[in-house]
């Protein structure tokens, strides 16, 4: 991770730190976010995604570390900066004694760039009754609401803590279709966290990996990809212990088959298998999945039953 | 048109894309001149990125499958064919492939699998003749 600072980047974070009493949620963590893309921020649950998230929209001051979003500190800038950006908590955060109209009424005082056929549009589509009271509704329902809030008044940066999280799937492709549809007109940025990997790899440009407060690795999607690999090798015995080729991440499944999950180049892993002995029986990428839990697996290398 | 695309394959998203429309063209369900859907479309159809269905059609431009006429749309192209031989080769391969080990593990062999593919094959050309 570099120091460096992209002129044009939406968001940009530079060695920030954090500590909650002795435990440290952040750790020197850098991120760019630059115009336009879908940019995954993945990581188990406390691995720092919503406490960095917190910095970006200016809920939590910067202790240690600089955050820039728009050029702008958010701390300074609040008014300059939230106008400009789209939030979708995790816990959806609208009162619960509002009607669905009362909140976009509520909401429109505060966002010189609200659209109101937009959002009447977005009332539609995702079929939500105006007067129905926010704590009256579903799960799903709720996070619709907190997604057309954020998305009426076209904000060029949309922010989204886990969003599909304990969603049924017609509210999952809801979100999903407005990620897509965000980043389709031009020039709109979308930050969203996960732990649903599939969900990521569909729609992501660039992903960081968080664990323990850490950027493990920040890199588009196509890169990660190009730099695992997944092989399906054949061992002599069922007990055969697989060597420690060099890149090999994590070692999936017992029994004569194994799968290795590598980083590497494709040819160099396939030679150094066979040289030890193995029979090389498949070659293919490994899902973001696969990386991620090859990656954060407590000691690298371990095994683990498929 | 539809696709299907798995997340979970492992293989590249425009690269499913690109493999399912090469298949579509091949299997004749996609014809010269066919208008493809429009990149958003086909993006908030499949719940990818913009940006992942952008660089599956290039591709596919480049290699001459698909061709963009400025400000009407994208279409396969009317040369599409003659890559569609290999195309089709390949695709019969990987079936062929799992016939043969359907087979070892039914055991049979190479001359029982070749009578009944002709006797099949027989079989199936009189009832479409009559």
């Amino acid at each position: 991770m570099t120091d460096f600072i992209a002129p044009d980047a939406v968001i940009n974070v530079r060695k920030l730190s954090r500590k909650y009493w002795r435990k440290e949620a952040l750790n020197t963590v850098s991120i760019t976010v630059t115009p336009g893309v879908v940019y995954g921020l993945v990581g188990e649950n406390g691995a720092g995604k919503t406490t960095l998230l917190k910095h970006i929209i200016g809920r939590l001051r910067a202790r240690s570390g600089r955050v820039r979003v728009f050029g702008l500190d958010p701390i300074k800038n609040p008014v300059a900066v939230l106008s400009r950006l789209g939030y979708l908590s995790e816990d959806r955060d609208i009162p619960g004694w509002m009607r669905v109209g009362e909140a976009m009424r509520y909401t429109r005082a505060f966002y010189a760039g609200w659209d109101e056929s937009y959002a009447v549009s977005l009332r539609e589509r995702f079929e939500l009754d105006e007067r129905a009271k926010i704590k009256t509704l579903s799960r799903g329902e709720k996070a619709k609401c907190g997604l057309l809030l954020a998305l009426s008044y076209r904000p060029a940066l949309l922010v989204l803590d886990e969003p599909s999280s304990g969603l049924d799937p017609s509210a999952r492709r809801d979100i999903l279709e407005a990620i897509v549809r965000t980043v389709a007109d031009e020039g709109r940025t979308v930050l969203f966290s996960s732990h649903l990997l599939d969900e990521v790899e569909r729609v992501a440009d660039v992903v960081a990996l968080m664990h323990q407060g850490k950027v493990v690795f920040e890199e588009s999607l196509e890169s990660i990809k190009a730099r695992h690999v997944r092989l399906l090798v054949s061992c002599a015995e069922v007990d055969t212990v697989i060597p420690n080729l060099p890149g090999l991440l994590q070692v999936i499944g017992g029994g004569r088959e194994r799968t290795l999950v590598c980083e590497g180049e494709l040819e160099s892993l396939q030679t150094s298998a066979i040289s030890c002995g193995l029979k090389v029986l498949d070659i293919s990428r490994p899902s973001l999945e696969e990386v991620f839990l090859a990656r954060i697996a407590p000691t690298n290398k371990k095994e683990r039953a498929s | 048109m539809r696709l299907y695309i798995d997340p979970k394959e492992g293989k590249p998203i425009y690269r499913q894309i690109i493999d399912q429309i090469k298949y579509l063209i091949a299997a004749g369900r996609l014809q010269p001149g066919d208008e493809l859907p429009t990149i958003r479309g086909l993006a908030e159809e499949l719940l990818i990125n913009p940006n992942t269905v952008a660089r599956a059609y290039r591709e596919m431009e480049q290699a001459g499958i698909l061709a963009t006429r400025h400000g009407a749309g994208t279409f396969v192209s009317k040369t599409a064919s003659p890559m569609a031989y290999e195309e089709r080769r390949r695709i019969l391969k990987e079936r062929v492939r799992l016939l043969l080990s359907e087979s070892y593990h039914l055991g049979f062999e190479l001359d029982e699998i070749q009578n009944l593919v002709r006797e099949i094959y027989e079989e199936e050309h009189i009832q479409t003749r009559e």
